[in-house]
């Protein structure tokens, strides 16, 4: 029988993990829930100032989809190294650069994706003014991804330990924030009706970097917790 | 077949803290040979066939597949090899069938399709059947149904009778048997008693 494409296997591992996430619906609802309660208690808690809410509401915003993105990265690789499919996809014939791309993308397309339907109606919610809808659809679409790609490389270093929870805030949340800054500032200029194409060029040329070096990095990482 | 060793292991020492598991291991397997690696628990048997597979460094040493080191030839080398852990390496929440596409998507297929090997290892019935629902004897048979949907001539197995009964065992044996006489190589750890008459086998004692 043909080996499969490069592409093929890709694929089929993308498939496999999107079966897996549909499988345990509620463990992958577990974020996104996170991500609404925690931007709908904000005006709970600070009151009706649609004034205020509407001028943090970016920062929000973010804050919640980056606290979201943290909860749910140990779930890349966790299940795969407990029940040995990791060590089997090291084994693989395949590159693992890609087989890590495969689970990233799988990883953005259940916790990151989501985000960009629901963060409208919640920006709504706390009076973002509308034009700055479109600017924040774009972060969210160019920043979850940088989220995902970069958390990869933070859990492929702590799979191995059995408590590594703490050491992965510890070591992604200072990678998160530049992603933080430009996106929320972004947000912030659209609704002043600033220019922000700098604040997104930027995002993208994270994106790309983040693409381009993480899954390398994420499949060393992930050797190196293995042996 | 040739007499050139297809596997060789050179010089092997594995150090794990700061305790020597073992040191200067040298031995070379032909086609067709099947190496048992016996020795007490923390003898270092699961260490020495993850430094075979490539997934652990060794402290010391070399092992080389046609007289290339796997060290460098990583990809050739994973292509010609299917492991079978002391983790099942399967998804629970996959079935059977899907687990195997998996595992040939994944590797070297060979040309027997999933369904054909889950006959194979009598699993016939639960091709469908989510890998959580089945007994640990039935996962650790459909692990080794691996060996079967992928093409490769290095087996290494850790403690693959693990939850088999008698007549799995027995199945598994053939199979094994089979795949020398096709000139394949099996390492594998045991703590049964392994006797195989027809077989050229070497055993390796590390507790020693």
């Amino acid at each position: 029988m043909k080996a499969y494409s490069l592409t093929q296997a890709y694929l089929y591992l993308l498939q496999r993990d999107l079966t897996l996430c549909f499988r345990n619906r509620a463990e992958f609802a577990n974020p996104l829930l996170f991500f609404i309660l925690v931007i709908t208690l904000f005006p709970l808690a600070i009151g009706a100032e649609p004034v205020l809410l509407s001028r943090i509401a970016p920062g929000i915003i973010w804050v919640a989809a980056l606290l979201a993105a943290m909860l749910s990265l140990d779930s890349i690789f966790r299940s795969d190294f407990d029940d040995g499919s990791l060590e089997q996809l090291l084994l693989s014939a395949h590159p693992m650069p890609v087989l890590v791309l495969a689970k990233v993308t799988a990883h953005w397309l259940v916790t990151g994706l989501p985000l960009l339907f629901l963060s409208p109606l919640l920006a709504l919610m706390l009076g973002m003014p509308s034009e700055a809808l479109g600017t924040l659809l774009l972060t969210i679409l160019i920043g979850t991804p940088i989220l995902s790609l970069i958390g990869s490389i933070g859990v492929a270093l702590t799979v191995g330990l059995a408590k590594g929870g703490i050491i992965l805030s510890l070591l992604i949340l200072p990678l998160y924030v530049p992603v933080l800054i430009f996106a929320s500032s972004a947000i912030e200029g659209a609704a002043g009706g600033l220019d922000v194409s700098a604040q997104l060029y930027m995002l993208l040329s994270f994106f790309f970097l983040a693409l381009s070096l993480s899954p390398l990095a994420t499949a060393s990482a992930l050797k190196m917790s293995m042996s | 077949m040739s007499k050139a060793a297809l596997l060789k292991i050179d010089n092997l020492t594995c150090i794990r803290d700061d305790r020597v598991l073992f040191e200067h291991l040298s031995l070379s397997l032909y086609s067709g040979q099947m190496l048992i690696v016996e020795g007490q628990n923390g003898s270092g048997k699961t260490s020495l066939l993850r430094i075979l597979t490539g997934l652990k460094m060794a402290d010391e040493g070399h092992i080389f597949w046609h007289q290339n080191a796997i060290a460098e030839h990583n990809s050739d080398y994973h292509e010609r090899v299917t492991y079978v852990g002391h983790h099942d390496g399967v998804k629970r929440d996959l079935t059977c069938l899907e687990n195997l596409r998996l595992v040939q998507a994944m590797g070297n297929p060979s040309t027997v399709d999933p369904d054909n090997a889950l006959e194979q290892v009598n699993l016939y019935r639960y091709g469908n059947t989510l890998v959580s629902n089945l007994s640990a004897g039935q996962r650790r048979r459909l692990a080794l149904a691996r060996l079967i949907v992928t093409e490769a001539d290095l087996w290494i197995l850790d403690e693959p009778y693990t939850s088999l009964d008698k007549v799995s065992m027995a199945l598994f044996q053939s199979i094994f048997e089979a795949h020398l006489k096709r000139g394949g190589i099996i390492v594998m750890t045991s703590h049964h008693d392994i006797e195989m008459p027809t077989v050229n086998l070497i055993r390796l004692d590390l507790s020693a």
